[in-house]
This record gives structure tokens, sequence and C-alpha cells, in this order.
């Protein structure tokens, strides 16, 4: 299948944006967690609850979603001839930028998809999430100009390249060998939420269609929610931008049909209201996912056709979520961890450092 | 810098390195041809749209499992 690839013009990528828009409400409606119809790091969070990487009771269940993103950009890349198992470009600084990231997401509570999701439902914590999310990846792009990059990939054997989805895939094996089960908070090996977020959600086979949908259509049209900031700062260029507003706008108009619109600061789902660690969270996971070069969502995508340090990344982000519940650090609607604050400096520290390294110009 | 000839071997490289040294390289050079290496489809339309909304004219073809682009203006 060669030819022109539709997804990747400006009205394939608006298109995939305003589909995203339609659906993560429609989750919503359908059993996930208010304002989270889809959340990348809430998602992967809830994994590692359920495969007891952490025990936040809250927030155990393997979200079919996240599994979808990866096999669905996994179709994508075999039909389209785009599978290409790669690696080799600085696979443990990748993998820390993923934990850095999620720490930081966790402080803000949502990845940049949630912040946008969280605005389109009238949570206004969410616009300083989104100035912090702006101005990590602006800080991000300082590196750039200096330089930054984190070295060439190499082509790998496909075993590499297939290792994430083989993983999915042995995750929804586990789903369905241990489903949950009714008032009980474990099923086989697996931990489930009976309160809580991790206790909302839309029914399997629905969350992995849609997952499996988004999959195909965002590795085709590249989209990014990070990529869409830093093009827009580094390039003045409103390609990837284009997806994220009409993201923002078709589910806004699709939370007021649901009825789930609720515009405010106090009371919002799964939300605080400390703004300036809002800010700050989302400042630090803004610029790991500006130096790892993607969205926790595109690196999902990526991983589907085959990078294996962008599964690096995801996974990094797995355990992220992991050290994030067991020390603390994670935020809650009542405010931000014991050790959020000390969380936001070392990671801001470590993922300026990572950039500062890895600048040629340095 | 000469007005023809340059070559941009960004194979391997992960966004935005790709468009950052094809800009580079436009800014650098101003006209001519430009030749831009790229090993998969995600680049070769980012470099492509960065360098049209340039100015630059861009045809590409395929080279083995990369891509040529060769840029002028």
């Amino acid at each position: 299948m060669n030819g022109k690839n539709v997804f990747a013009t400006l009205g394939g990528v608006v298109c995939v944006g305003a589909i995203i828009g339609v659906l993560a409400p429609l989750l919503q409606k359908l059993g996930n967690p208010g304002n989270m119809g889809i959340c990348v790091a809430c998602f992967e969070r809830d994994i590692a609850g359920a495969v007891g990487l952490h025990r936040a009771a809250v927030v155990q269940y393997l979200r079919p979603e996240i599994l979808g993103f990866v096999l669905g950009s996994l179709a994508a890349a075999l039909a389209f001839r785009e599978f290409k198992p790669r690696g080799g470009s600085a696979p443990l600084l990748r993998f820390v930028l993923g934990m850095m990231a999620m720490i930081g997401s966790l402080v803000f509570l949502g990845c940049p998809w949630r912040a946008l999701l969280r605005l389109a439902g009238g949570d206004g914590n969410a616009l300083f999430g989104l100035a912090g999310l702006a101005f990590g990846v602006w800080i991000g792009t300082l590196f750039f100009k200096q330089g930054y990059n984190l070295g060439r990939t190499a082509a790998q054997k496909s075993s590499a390249g297939l290792m994430l989805p083989l993983i999915m895939v042995g995750l929804l094996v586990l789903r369905l060998v241990f489903p949950p089960v009714e008032g009980e908070a474990s099923s086989g090996v697996l931990f489930y939420s009976l309160k809580g977020p991790g206790a909302a959600h839309a029914a399997l086979a629905i969350s992995l269609v849609i997952g499996l949908g988004i999959g195909f259509l965002a590795q085709r049209s590249r989209f990014c929610t990070m990529g869409a900031l830093r093009d827009l700062i580094l390039f003045r260029q409103i390609h990837l931008f284009s997806g994220v507003v009409a993201l923002v706008a078709v589910a806004f108009v699709f939370n007021l049909i649901f009825g789930q619109f609720n515009a405010g600061f106090e009371g919002q789902p799964v939300a605080h209201t400390q703004w300036f660690w809002n800010f700050a969270g989302m400042t630090v996971a803004g610029l790991a996912f500006a130096l790892a070069g993607g969205c926790p969502g595109r690196q999902l995508f990526l991983a589907g056709e085959g990078d294996s340090d962008a599964a690096l990344f995801a996974l990094g982000m797995i355990v992220g979520a992991g050290v994030s519940h067991n020390f603390g650090l994670a935020s809650s609607p009542g405010g931000i961890g014991a050790h959020g604050v000390a969380a936001v400096v070392v990671c801001l520290l470590v993922s300026l450092w990572i950039g500062i390294s890895n600048c040629q110009r340095a | 810098m000469s007005n023809t000839g340059t070559t941009v071997d960004a194979r391997g490289l992960s966004c935005p390195q790709p468009v950052l040294l094809a800009v580079q390289a436009m800014k650098g050079q101003g006209g001519g041809t430009i030749e831009v290496l790229v090993d998969n489809e995600a680049s070769k339309e980012n470099v492509a749209r960065a360098a049209a909304a340039q100015g630059w004219s861009v045809a590409v073809e395929v080279a083995g499992s990369d891509f040529r682009l060769r840029l002028t203006r």
C-alpha cells in the first residue's frame, strides 16, 4: 500500500484530532473516569497498578486502550510497510525520561492528552497544566537549538521491534484469563480497583476497539500532542497543532452533548487546585516528552511501528508510575503527594542535565 | 557555503532533528539544491512540509529502505 498518506495532510491530522475528540468523551460516557476518556499517563499508571508495580488501591486496572494504541499502530505500520525495527539511541536515557515524564504527569494528574480533555470538560486547572507543558516544551526547544540529540538509531531485528506489541498481547491474555470479579480486589495475578478512577472503565471490547482504531489512525497521521507545541514554537508550524485544536473543540462539543461539561476549578474530577504544582508538574513532563521526541501517545505509536527506544520510554513511564505511587510522589484530588515537591525538583534537574549533557555544542 | 551539493544525512535521527538540520541547511544556503536523506516516512513528510513552507520545491526518490529528498529553490 504505497502512495500519498492522506492522514499526514493538514486535513488528515485535523480529522484524526476530531475523531479522538469524539471517542474520548464517548469512552467517558461509556464508563471511563471523569475528563479521562483517554489519558496515556493515567492508563499506564493503572496498568502498573494492575500488575502490582504499585499498590495504590484506587488506580489499578489493565487499561485495554493502551494495548490497543500499540497494536493498532503495529497493524497500520505493517499494512503500509512502515514497520521498521530500530533502536539504540540512548535507550537508558529514554527510559529515565519516561520515568521523569510520568512522575511529572502524576503531579498534575494527567498527560498532555488528559490536559486537553480536562480543558474540554471545563476544568480550569488544566490551563496551568497546559501552560506548564508549553513551558517545558519551550525549554526543550532551547536544547534543540543548541544541537541536542540522543544519537542515531540503528536497524534491529524484528524481535526487538515486536517486543512491546508482544508484551501488550501478553497483557491482553492476562486480562482475558483473569477478568475482574465483582467485589474482588484481585483476580489471579491482576489487581482491580473497587473504587476510585481505577474502578471506572468502559467494557473491555469497547476500550480495546477504540484503542486499536486510535492507534491505527495516529500512526498514519503522526498525531503528537507534544510535537504540536514543539513545532509551533520551533518552526512556527501549525500542522500538528491543528489536530490538537480539533481534538479540544470537538471534545468540548461532545462533552456538552453528553452533559459532561462542568466549568470551574473546584471539585473537578481527578484533579487538584494547586496551580503552581499543576504548572510545575507539567513543565517537567513537557521537557521530558520534548527531549524524548514525542508525547506519551506518540511514544506508543512509535513503539508499534518498531521503535524499541520509544518502547523503553513507555516502559519507563510504567515503572515511573510504580515509583510515583510507592514513594508518595503522585498527587490526589486532595493535593500534591507527601514528596511531590521533591519529585518535581529532582525530575526537573535530571531532565535538564540530560538536555545539557546531550547538546553537541555543550 | 556553496550553492549546490549540500547533503544532509538525517537517517536514524528522531523528531525534530531531520527538520532542524534541513531548515538549517536551507537557511545557510539560501538557494540551489540540497539533498536530505531520511529513513522513515514521517521524517520524509516532515522535511517535505517544512521545505515547501519555505518555498523550496521537493522531489522524493526511494533509495533502498531510505528516502532521498532533493530540495531546490
